[in-house]
């Protein structure tokens, strides 16, 4: 009886173990690198647009410092981070500029190119998109 | 055919046109081309339309193809031109090298030809973005050129036209954090092997199949993925059976695809079991 009382002790202590370990997946914020990850990505990402013909001339009148901190807020925020995205929604910042599909496109090839320089694997960046392509209704032909 | 026929008049109609060309959508979306001409995988034409052009943009493609089978060889080529993502035109000349066959009837040159003339309309729906699939309505004319043979097999037409409805759809990290690709085809045609041996037969005539393509993106660009293709069976003397492959498709640039695969047909007029390597470029602008 006691050899079955400590043997289903020990089970319960397995079970318990099991239930405490973290199985859950890393949260996207961690996979790209916490806050930091992600604001190495937005100066790469505004690299990549001051060289994509397509896509510099929407940025001749922004406040690059503003965007910078907004953008990685608002990534932050999509990725589950600690952050909290305090700018204007994306249909109300768009509103106005009239962005078609192929700068759209252009601004998701200059997101991978930023990703890639920052050697974000391929699943990763992929889970980013994702989350991102729902907004794409909100921004296009505003 | 009479403005195919008029170099000039087609130049005068692609000018205008060439002059919104674009490359405005994402790298591997205008998928590759599939043996009659329409842009798809390599023996399923695909919801999506050939080349890279948004809604405001035009794009074309041009493919060669060729298919190395035990007792046959398939040469395929074309081009194929899409306006405004919307609506795709193309056409194709398919090539089918009788080898062993030619050598036993007498003919060791012999081949059967096909020109295949396509359309395709997207119905609705984004490869890419939004909750539902990209939907595309397509037809392809096609014509026999060489039917002797066709017809001692028990064909009744040299010419014919599919007509097939497309869903194809790709989501984004589905596949384990990759990309992963899907699309399903549903054809009514009376094509014998594609329509290299005529239209019909004395099993039947037109029917409804089904295709489908399952693709994974290791990388975005690369595609690895396998796709299967019904077949009507309207021939006694020359019996046929489903067709399927495993591909890789490389998408170094938006002008360039290069895709191998491992083909199978299935048995081709009494030969059986014809597998081979298939090997595709194409360009596009």
């Amino acid at each position: 009886m006691k050899r079955h009382l400590s043997c289903l002790a020990t089970a319960l202590l397995l079970l318990a173990g099991c239930a405490s370990t973290p199985t859950r997946n890393p949260t996207l914020y961690v996979q790209l690198g916490g806050r930091n990850g992600i604001a190495a990505i937005t100066d790469q990402l505004l690299d990549a647009f001051a060289r994509d013909p397509l896509v510099a001339p929407a940025f001749r009148h922004v406040d690059i410092g503003l965007f910078q901190t907004h953008f990685t807020d608002y990534l932050c925020q999509l990725a589950e981070g600690p952050c909290r995205y305090t700018g204007d929604s994306m249909a109300e910042v768009h509103r106005g500029m009239h962005i078609d599909e192929a700068t759209f496109n252009a601004v998701v090839q200059d997101l991978i190119t930023a990703m890639n320089h920052q050697h974000v694997p391929v699943r990763v960046q992929n889970r980013l998109l994702a989350r991102l392509a729902p907004e794409r209704k909100d921004i296009i032909y505003r | 055919m009479k403005l195919l026929a008029r170099p000039g008049c087609l130049l005068a109609l692609a000018l205008p046109l060439a002059a919104h060309a674009g490359d405005g959508r994402l790298l591997a979306t205008g998928g590759v081309t599939e043996i009659e001409g329409s842009a798809g995988g390599g023996l399923v034409p695909w919801a999506v339309l050939a080349g890279y052009g948004t809604r405001e943009q035009s794009g074309a493609t041009a493919f060669r193809t060729r298919l190395d089978l035990p007792d046959y060889r398939l040469d395929a080529w074309g081009a194929a031109f899409t306006w405004h993502n919307r609506v795709e035109l193309s056409a194709a000349r398919d090539r089918f090298d009788l080898g062993t066959l030619g050598q036993a009837i007498g003919d060791p040159g012999a081949a059967l030809r096909q020109d295949v003339f396509g359309a395709k309309l997207r119905l609705a729906g984004d490869l890419v973005y939004g909750p539902l699939p990209q939907f595309s309505l397509g037809v392809q004319h096609k014509r026999l050129l060489d039917f002797t043979i066709p017809h001692l097999a028990g064909a009744r037409r040299d010419s014919g036209t599919d007509i097939y409805l497309a869903a194809s759809q790709l989501l984004l990290g589905a596949a384990a954090g990759y990309n992963l690709l899907w699309n399903v085809t549903l054809r009514s045609t009376a094509a014998n092997q594609f329509g290299l041996l005529g239209f019909g037969g004395d099993r039947g005539g037109r029917r409804l199949v089904g295709e489908g393509s399952l693709a994974v993106m290791p990388d975005p660009h690369v595609a690895v993925g396998a796709e299967y293709r019904q077949k009507p069976d309207n021939l006694s003397f020359a019996r046929e059976s489903h067709a399927s492959d495993l591909f890789v498709a490389w998408f170094p640039c938006k002008h360039v695809a290069l895709t191998a695969a491992y083909v199978s047909l299935g048995p081709i007029a009494g030969l059986r079991n014809q597998r081979g390597w298939y090997v595709s470029l194409q360009g596009s602008r």
